[in-house]
């Protein structure tokens, strides 16, 4: 694959996943997916060197995955959650304006319609650590107006629950394969940072089941670097430096697995 | 590999329990200056709780609260859950972090009540036959938090009423578990928590790498799960060991930290090779990822007619050999 090849939808992913962890310092980055994955791993092998890497089993390796400096079964991991110094990115079959996810079944809880995995760890990682989102296919039968199961915890739902429920709660961003999302607003609901190239601010209001806010439209209007590709009106998801992206492709996902999960 | 010697061992009748009529151990060593409870002269602790996968059943009752160690697809004692479908036992609350087992389990009709925080195959997602059971409302269910479990554990196995928990503030956990109560810190902080009530049982089922006669339990893989809290959490708990080994082999085997389950804990022991089949069971055997497929993808009632209609395990390990050899 030449330098020169056009940077596909997957590597935008990656890139905006990987910025979930940049600043994040010496914690624990817990990507579920292939995509989350390659970002966190992008991550530590360059702009937040500190993070800590599980083999997916017990074992904490060094950035080469199999370099052994640590050991995390399940009771020290669950143990460590609450410790908060863990950054964890979770996948979503619904998810709503506050951040409210849903992993555990669809339809009514007593009879559901699709049982999926459970909650999992989903109630303690959202009260506990800081979770963000990855969502390979956005459309609105994930980014739903009200989730079926409240797995992971929302903004919304922290607050009623109380200053024990919201103490450490925090949703630093959601990525899917239109663009990245956060909850930096006054009243807490979703909106936009930035789109991935080539996606239009139409493409993602269709594409999701609740209105979404934008990242201070006034702000940026006439904002050069967002400007010509994408929507024109909101950020573009950044580019990826030659050196991450020879990375991703030459040494993190040689096979490209990466184009599979988000076709370009 | 021992294994299929061991496995053989079972299916031809020269199991545990003709091996203590026969006064002949697994190790070869002649067993009749041994005494089967109590102790002898040396001061040296004697009860040999060796039995079989059906003797365990056989002290299993319908109704009964039963944990299950292991999790997901991971070190899962199968043979004694495959044992529990040879018998009629039923109507069971099953506590459990699920895989597979919580899958023929349900499959076979035998969960009344399940409580978990999830059901997987780990490199399947989704588990089908717990996935089934659920939407036809086939059993009822406790689902909480995987850590709310954890410390529900703990609270069992420590005689406690709960223990308090951040998780599940906020979430569905609680709407769909109205029983689950909070507490409020009686320090200065004032915080308000889940009371996560202990998980107790009956009986545990769990299986480990290695294990002694008296009931010492050893596991070589990276992760203890949590299986010495189940069995400090039950009534009764029962090790079904890949390798029934002396004591004093115990120790040569792995670090001390790897002697995950005590004896005081412990009520039984079997020896069943491959007994963790499908699931994971590292060192000794990593997860069968092909089986697994075809478990997930043929409908129960061939499954079951294919492996899991005869007898004893033996018949189950023999068709899956079968199975392997037609493969090829």
């Amino acid at each position: 694959m030449s330098a020169a090849t056009a940077v596909t939808r997957a590597e935008y992913c990656v890139i905006a996943c990987a910025e979930a962890w940049r600043g994040d310092g010496e914690v624990l980055a817990s990507p579920m997916g292939l995509i989350p994955s390659l970002g966190a791993r992008l991550a530590r092998r360059t702009f937040s060197p500190d993070l800590l890497m599980t083999d997916g089993e017990a074992m904490l390796v060094g950035p080469d995955g199999t370099t052994v400096e640590g050991w995390l079964p399940y009771r020290r991991h669950l143990a460590m959650v609450t410790g908060g110094r863990r950054h964890v990115m979770m996948g979503a079959s619904q998810i709503d304006r506050y951040g409210n996810q849903n992993i555990s079944c669809i339809g009514d809880w007593q009879r559901p319609a699709r049982q999926l995995l459970g909650v999992r760890g989903a109630p303690v990682n959202t009260l506990n650590n800081p979770v963000s989102y990855w969502i390979p296919r956005h459309s609105p039968r994930v980014f739903v107006e009200r989730v079926d199961m409240v797995s992971g915890v929302g903004y919304d739902r922290a607050a009623a629950a109380g200053p024990s429920a919201s103490r450490f709660h925090r949703i630093p961003r959601v990525v899917s394969n239109l663009g990245v999302f956060d909850f930096a607003t006054a009243d807490r609901s979703m909106r936009i940072v930035s789109l991935h190239p080539g996606v239009t601010l139409a493409q993602v209001r269709e594409a999701t089941g609740f209105p979404l806010a934008l990242t201070g439209v006034g702000d940026h209007a006439g904002d050069g670097g967002s400007s010509g590709r994408g929507s024109g009106e909101v950020p573009v998801t950044r580019e990826p430096t030659a050196a991450e992206l020879r990375l991703i492709r030459e040494e993190l996902d040689p096979r490209g697995a990466r184009e599979r999960e988000v076709p370009a | 590999m021992s294994g299929h010697d061991a496995s053989d061992r079972t299916t031809t009748g020269h199991d545990t329990t003709d091996r203590t009529t026969t006064g002949h151990d697994v190790t070869g060593h002649d067993a009749s200056d041994r005494t089967t409870t109590g102790h002898d002269t040396t001061g040296r602790p004697t009860a040999d709780k060796t039995m079989t996968c059906d003797e365990v059943v056989g002290r299993l009752r319908s109704g009964m609260t039963l944990g299950i160690g292991g999790w997901g697809s991971r070190r899962k004692p199968m043979a004694l859950v495959r044992a529990l479908l040879r018998s009629e036992v039923t109507d069971l609350t099953v506590i459990t972090y699920g895989g597979p087992d919580v899958g023929l389990l349900a499959a076979a009709g035998r969960i009344r009540r399940l409580v978990t925080a999830f059901a997987t195959l780990d490199s399947i997602p989704l588990e089908p036959h717990f996935r089934a059971a659920r939407e036809s409302g086939a059993f009822e269910l406790t689902e909480l938090d995987e850590a709310m479990f954890m410390w529900g554990l703990h609270a069992g196995a420590n005689r406690l009423p709960f223990l308090p928990v951040r998780a599940g503030l906020g979430s569905d956990v609680m709407r769909v578990n109205p029983e689950l109560r909070t507490v409020t810190s009686p320090y200065a902080d004032g915080e308000e928590f889940v009371a996560v009530p202990a998980l107790r049982m009956d009986a545990a089922l769990v299986h480990l790498n290695r294990a002694d006669r008296l009931g010492n339990g050893q596991y070589l893989g990276p992760d203890p799960y949590f299986d010495d809290l189940f069995c400090e959490a039950a009534d009764t708990a029962y090790v079904s060991c890949e390798r029934l080994v002396e004591t004093s082999e115990l120790a040569k085997a792995g670090p001390p930290q790897s002697l995950l389950v005590s004896r005081h804990s412990v009520t039984g022991v079997v020896e069943t090779p491959n007994g963790a089949h499908f699931t994971s069971c590292v060192p000794d055997h990593g997860r069968d990822e092909a089986f697994q497929r075809l478990y997930a993808s043929t409908p129960w009632d061939e499954f079951a007619a294919r492996f899991l209609s005869g007898p004893t395990e033996g018949d189950y390990q023999r068709a899956v050999r079968a199975w392997s050899e037609e493969r090829r």
